[in-house]
């Protein structure tokens, strides 16, 4: 039975989801040299328009569609052939199957956006196009049907990811390490400067993601409901609780709290709650957003010893941040939070954290994996670098022939 | 005619216009420059990594006047820009052969 309530709220929330990724587009695009913002925008923008049409067509039937063995949809959907107007059996039973559908869709997209920023600045925009559409299709799609879909093993296994910390967060992340040492640095790094070009830009793009998170956790209740209201709670409180702690531990080790500091830890803390956020109390929330702002800081300033050049650190916030979140799952969930999720480690259930373990580990090999084989071929054949002299002019007018900014 | 340029810290920009105002300069130019000196440059932190930036942010300003009032306008700008710690500038003192107010022809210290 479709209930109007629950259908206006996912619709809204769909639309949310979607104003993420324009948002990330500002928030990386603020971030590197002002010769490359356009292009860094266009890697998040045109994925919108990508993985839109890789959704409808065999997307969401790959995630979602009748299951086959456990690990992915098969292609009975393919085209939304018989994804209708009303309830799926399987999935959101008040709402539109295609209502679920679009939810759905605006997370297929934001995924492969958020690991553009590990080869910010350096990539071909043909090669981006071909991992986008290979990614999208044999890393994506799967993995949501393992977690999410009906018959998909690691939701079987009882893993917990209420709104997508392994699917989203962990499986972009690892993509993102995985991308960064394949496509290796950028000209010049760790001789010249890489310095944000455009800070507000990097906050605004923060205040649209914090903003449409909410209809990403919330949402992921797929009911207009106390659940959903829950969710909404703990998203935010783990934000805010993260962009102190950040901004405190940056402060004290290098005596400055600085604006992009703030913007970092309320990302952190968004990314550690999602697989949280519908399974814990509001205190819980404080704690993980708190160590969350912490944990994803000292991961980032890791990474200049480590070597490896993830322009945007999407390693240090989503990779590691998704991980926190995901483990922290583990350690904080509660029935008496949500009936249908479980106990963690601190309510009496250690196994949990086991299962959650597991699903970290699976998901980290899956996209690593996975993601080096789609670089390597697409290495091999249209290769996935700008040559030098591209790169030193800028991807914005070799790659598109514009410029952001004239005077 | 001599033209004084001045390298001097942004923040000063105030007080050595009026300080020349008063003196009896009527023009001046001003931009936005960067460079360093002995200065060298300042530290910006971003997500934890401390970036040195040789180049900071400086004002350069120009004025032009007859080479009797040179001293004075040197003195003046010594006096108003200085705070004594590293990085107050420099001022450049060069002949300058010739001026021409473009709206009415005026040629030499009639057109400064």
């Amino acid at each position: 039975m479709i209930n109007a309530g629950d259908t206006a709220f996912i619709l809204i929330c769909s639309a949310l989801v979607m104003f993420m990724t324009p948002g990330l587009a500002l928030f990386y695009g603020g971030m590197v040299r002002n010769k490359n913002v356009l292009s860094t925008i266009m890697q998040s923008f045109i994925v919108i328009g990508l993985v839109t049409v890789i959704w409808v067509l065999w997307g969401y039937s790959l995630a979602f569609g009748p299951d086959v063995g456990g690990v992915v949809g098969s292609l009975a959907w393919f085209g939304l052939k018989g994804v209708g107007l009303s309830p799926s059996p399987d999935y959101a039973s008040t709402i539109p199957h295609q209502a679920f559908m679009i939810f759905q869709a605006m997370f297929a997209i934001i995924t492969p956006a958020l690991i553009t920023g590990a080869f910010a600045e350096r990539m071909k925009f043909t090669a981006f196009l071909f991992f986008i559409l290979l990614w999208s299709t044999f890393v994506y799609s799967p993995l949501a049907h393992w977690v999410w879909g009906a018959g998909g093993w690691l939701g079987n296994m009882g893993a917990l990811d209420f709104a997508g910390g392994t699917v989203v967060h962990i499986s972009s992340g690892v993509s993102a390490l995985a991308a960064a040492l394949l496509i290796s640095k950028r000209k010049g790094y760790g001789k010249e400067q890489f310095i944000p070009h455009n800070l507000p830009m990097t906050i605004t793009g923060t205040a649209i993601l914090w903003f449409g998170w909410f209809g990403f956790n919330a949402g992921s209740a797929l009911a207009s409901n106390g659940l959903a209201a829950g969710s909404f709670v703990t998203t935010h409180v783990a934000s805010a609780s993260a962009a102190l702690t950040w901004m405190l531990a940056e402060w004290m080790h290098h005596g400055k709290p600085t604006t992009l500091g703030a913007a970092s830890g309320a990302v952190a803390g968004l990314v550690a709650v999602t697989p949280a956020a519908g399974f814990v109390g509001p205190l819980s929330a404080l704690i993980i957003g708190g160590l969350a702002g912490v944990i994803c800081y000292g991961a980032v300033v890791a990474k200049s010893t480590l070597g490896y050049d993830d322009s945007l650190d999407v390693v240090g916030i989503h990779g590691v941040g998704g991980t926190w979140g995901a483990l922290a799952t583990g350690l904080f969930a509660s029935t008496a939070v949500n009936p249908d999720g479980a106990n963690g480690l601190l309510f009496g259930n250690a196994g949990q954290l086991w299962v959650q373990f597991l699903s970290v580990l699976v998901t980290c090999i899956f996209a690593f994996v996975m993601t080096v084989v789609i670089l390597k071929v697409l290495d091999l054949t249209i290769g996935l670098r700008v040559d030098d002299e591209e790169e030193v002019r800028g991807l914005d007018i070799t790659q598109h022939s514009e410029t952001a900014y004239s005077l | 005619m001599k033209k004084i340029e001045a390298i001097i810290k942004p923040f000063k920009l105030d007080d050595v216009k009026e300080g020349l105002t008063e003196i009896g300069v009527r023009g001046m130019s001003v931009s936005e420059i960067k460079g360093f000196g002995r200065q060298k440059g300042h530290t910006e932190i971003y997500r934890g990594a401390e970036y040195t930036v040789d180049f900071v942010p400086k004002l350069k300003l120009e004025v032009v006047v007859g080479a009797e009032m040179a001293p004075q306008v040197v003195e003046l700008i010594e006096e108003k820009a200085k705070t004594g710690s590293i990085g107050d500038g420099k001022i450049f003192v060069t002949s300058l052969e010739e001026v021409i107010r473009i709206r009415t022809g005026e040629r030499g210290k009639e057109a400064i």
